[in-house]
């Protein structure tokens, strides 16, 4: 249940005039654009849960002239995320990097996708003994059908 | 004195649930039906009892008696009566009351089912009873929501201003009556290991209450969704919140149980497996309890911290979900799985289904638990939206893909040539779709446009399956019609659930690519542009509420060649209690499509000027997004309506599933 918060109270308070404020906006609406989704992407360390594209904290509106200066500046995406994950640690990037301390993240679903398709593949085939009679299992139904013919 | 009545009356239920657990164990073990009759007497005994502590903290409520703490926290005399009754369970305690009342009615309608066999009903009951106690008694001893004041305030703190929404008076009732209508199947999971008969017979009783809960589980969770929409502001219906994926996991095993239950029952395959999702299911409902009133993720939507109960919280699941898990581990073994299949089959679909969503909920529970199990190792990370949507989108995507050939596909040994050809024509009609979008939506953006299409795959491959059961287009016209009336109610529900799930992909996917986005500070007479559109505030007057003081802008928003489209309407609200201020969006459907008006605050400009920041959006197909659900639901009440539900194999009847607990 969604509950019970001061935080999204104020967030719903505060969040209003964030990122899409046109006081902040780059001129290049290409770069807007990408400075925008890299907000979406950047949490905002102050304010629980929330990205930094929705916060009007004063640490977001900083993060968020940076990220523009360095889009002005003609870095790329890659460089930009690595420059935040260096200066404030990976807990400030929503999407965890690929990195092998997040392996069982990225990996465990596929995982489990794996090994069910694995079963679902080995199993039938696995499953289908068309066991040959014994012996006396062959007797015993030929005497039923003896029996049946009487 | 009601309260104390009410007090009374829970520690009456405690000890029902109590006798109903032991009255039923022993009755089993012992053989004796007068003992096992006695503990459903008392699961009886313990839904009224509960259903009466309810009844007194509702009238607390209702008649604003502050001196009971939960009221005095929760509730206000000015706040509209319907929300002084959803303040019943809007806290943690009075939602844990909510939580025990769907959970001893369940055990109710458990009790009066006719159409079990007697020894597997008596352990079902036994532990639902067990179930009881352990929630029961967590709610009499550390949740209390009855507790008086020593002196009564002269008036309530109030509920958050948030959550006074219709929506949101009515989410928790509907969340709360699915998360633990998977309780029941819990029990016949728990019981039906104990007796040693997870088979066909048992995955038909097991279907309506998993179709029941998952219906009611639907609806809740589109109400949230809703409700998150609307109020919060930011433009978005689903955030990956850990609140909102603790709903979301008991959902997905939810629906993996109903695919594997038909496998079982028809089939007899993969029993074991239909256990242990049955299991699943409810220990998930029980995580995603533990998780939100534990606080223990703090999110935007959490409580403030409360180890004590976060602890107890985590012993019940401990408990509950580890007995269970135990047992299975202990009996599966045992189950025989004595069925064949080839590769294509219907066996196959529906198992692919199973691994989907199984490959689905563990990206979900690994992303909601990993800041935790990163700082068990002293590290920071976080997971958000973006590695949900990667990692769901991508499995997601490669279920709905081959989703329309399941249906159409026989048991054991399917055809595939067969199947591809039936699908043909909804194939091409998909990729029409996809091509017109991307042909005429502009930007151009190819990604989303084949996910539409996918969406459209879904539609149509539903309507191939009625289709291809009335052989239409193949025969008479008459013959058609004839097979059309006499389609079974559960081909008409899994179709129309189908289709949702199609309505509302395309919805999602439309709306996530495409949505127009614009902000401006805006004095009276001011306008922006808006996509192809424009907005203009025309005036910002005062509105006193019930319980608030509103600020209300009158926007105007017209077409491109200057024809009005609509008015709207949003406000700042100022509460008098507590002081927040909260924004109420105005939301104006066009279609399918929503404009969706946010007003910011006041802002004085240089000139000495009022004005506003107004964010407006265009979030075109959204209606499909919330749609889609409400057809799932509606699918599943359909097939859980269907006459064969309740027919029992070779035997009568299965168990009524009556949604009392829902009320």
């Amino acid at each position: 249940m969604k509950t019970h918060t001061l935080a999204a109270a104020f967030g719903a308070a505060l969040c209003l005039a964030a990122a899409a404020d046109p006081a902040e906006r780059l001129a290049d609406p290409a770069g807007e654009a990408r400075a925008r989704s890299l907000f979406r992407e950047t949490r905002c360390l102050v304010c629980q849960g929330e990205s930094i594209d929705d916060s009007e904290a004063d640490l977001a509106r900083d993060l968020r002239r940076v990220i523009r200066g360095q889009v002005a500046a003609g870095r790329d995406d890659g460089e930009i995320r690595a420059f935040l994950a260096r200066r404030y640690g990976d807990f400030v990037l929503f999407r965890p990097p690929l990195d092998p301390a997040n392996a069982v993240l990225w990996g465990s679903p596929f995982l489990v996708a794996l090994l069910g398709l694995g079963w679902l593949l080995l199993k039938p085939s696995r499953s289908t003994p068309d066991t040959p009679l014994d012996p006396a299992e062959e007797a015993r139904i030929a005497a039923l059908g003896e029996s049946r013919d009487n | 004195m009601t309260a104390e009545l009410g007090q009374f009356a829970l520690v009456l239920g405690l000890c029902l649930s109590l006798g109903q657990a032991i009255l039923s164990f022993v009755g089993r073990a012992r053989r004796n039906a007068v003992l096992t009759g006695a503990g459903e007497g008392a699961a009886l005994g313990a839904f009224v009892a509960v259903g009466l502590g309810f009844a007194a903290l509702i009238f607390a409520f209702v008649t604003s008696d502050f001196s009971v703490v939960n009221v005095a926290e929760n509730s206000h005399t000015e706040k509209p009566l319907i929300y002084k009754i959803a303040g019943a369970w809007g806290s943690h305690e009075g939602s844990i009351l909510l939580w025990c009342f769907a959970l001893t009615g369940y055990g109710a309608v458990l009790a009066v089912a006719r159409r079990l066999p007697w020894s597997l009903k008596a352990v079902t009951v036994g532990v639902q009873g067990s179930l009881g106690v352990l929630f029961v008694g967590y709610m009499v001893f550390a949740s209390n929501p009855l507790l008086r004041l020593a002196a009564a305030p002269v008036e309530g703190r109030s509920l958050n201003p948030l959550l006074q929404d219709p929506a949101l008076a009515a989410h928790p009732p509907f969340l709360y009556a699915g998360y633990v209508g998977l309780s029941v199947v819990f029990s016949l999971a728990v019981a039906a290991l104990i007796e040693g008969r997870v088979d066909g017979a048992w995955a038909r009783w097991v279907r309506p209450w998993t179709l029941a809960a998952w219906s009611l589980l639907t609806v809740g969770i589109t109400l949230g969704s809703f409700w998150a929409y609307y109020e919060l502001g930011w433009g978005g219906w689903w955030f990956w919140d850990p609140v909102e994926n603790a709903s979301l996991m008991p959902w997905l095993a939810a629906t993996a149980l109903l695919h594997s239950a038909v496998v079982t029952e028809k089939r007899g395959a993969i029993a074991s497996w239909t256990a242990f999702l049955a299991i699943c299911a409810f220990s998930l409902s029980m995580l995603g309890a533990f998780l939100v009133r534990s606080g223990v993720l703090t999110s935007v939507h959490a409580f403030a911290i409360d180890p004590k109960r976060g602890i107890l919280l985590l012993g019940i699941l401990a408990v509950a979900a580890g007995g269970g898990f135990f047992l299975f581990a202990w009996r599966a073994p045992t189950l025989k799985d004595r069925s064949a299949f080839a590769p294509i089959s219907r066996e196959s679909a529906l198992i692919f289904n199973n691994i989907v969503l199984s490959a689905v909920t563990t990206a979900v529970l690994a992303g909601t638990l990993w800041p935790l199990i990163l700082e068990a190792f002293g590290k920071q990370g976080g997971v958000g939206a973006p590695y949900f949507n990667l990692v769901v989108g991508v499995l997601m995507g490669a279920a709905f893909l081959i989703l329309p050939a399941g249906p159409l596909l026989a048991w054991k040994r399917g055809d595939a040539l067969g199947a591809a050809q039936r699908l043909t024509v909804a194939a091409a009609a998909a990729a029409l779709c996809a091509i017109a979008i991307l042909a005429l939506v502009r930007p151009v953006r190819a990604m989303a446009s084949a996910e539409v299409g996918i969406g459209a795959w879904l539609v149509f491959g539903a309507l191939t399956e009625i289709v291809e059961r009335v052989h239409g287009f193949r025969g008479p016209l008459g013959e058609s019609a004839r097979r059309l009336r006499g389609l079974p109610r559960g081909a008409w529900g899994m179709s129309l659930a189908h289709l949702g799930l199609g309505v509302f992909v395309m919805g999602a996917a439309f709306e996530g690519a495409w949505k127009v986005e614009n902000a401006a500070v805006l004095h009276p007479g001011g306008s922006m542009p808006l996509g192809a559109y424009r907005l203009a505030l025309e005036a910002v007057t005062e509105r006193p509420g019930p319980n608030f003081d509103a600020q209300r802008g009158t926007i105007r928003v017209t077409g491109a060649a200057g024809h009005a489209v609509c008015v709207a309407h949003p406000e700042r609200r100022t509460y008098a209690t507590g002081g927040q201020t909260t924004s109420q969006v105005a939301i104006c459907p066009r279609g399918i499509d929503d404009f969706y008006i946010v007003m910011g605050e006041r802002r004085t400009t240089p000139d000495g000027h009022s004005a506003w920041l107004v964010r407006g959006y265009l979030n075109p197909w959204a209606r499909l997004i919330f749609l889609g659900p409400i057809l799932m639901a509606l699918g599943g009440a359909i097939s859980l309506s269907d006459r064969r539900l309740r027919l029992a194999a070779g035997r009568r009847a299965a168990p009524r599933p009556q949604l009392a607990a829902a009320e």
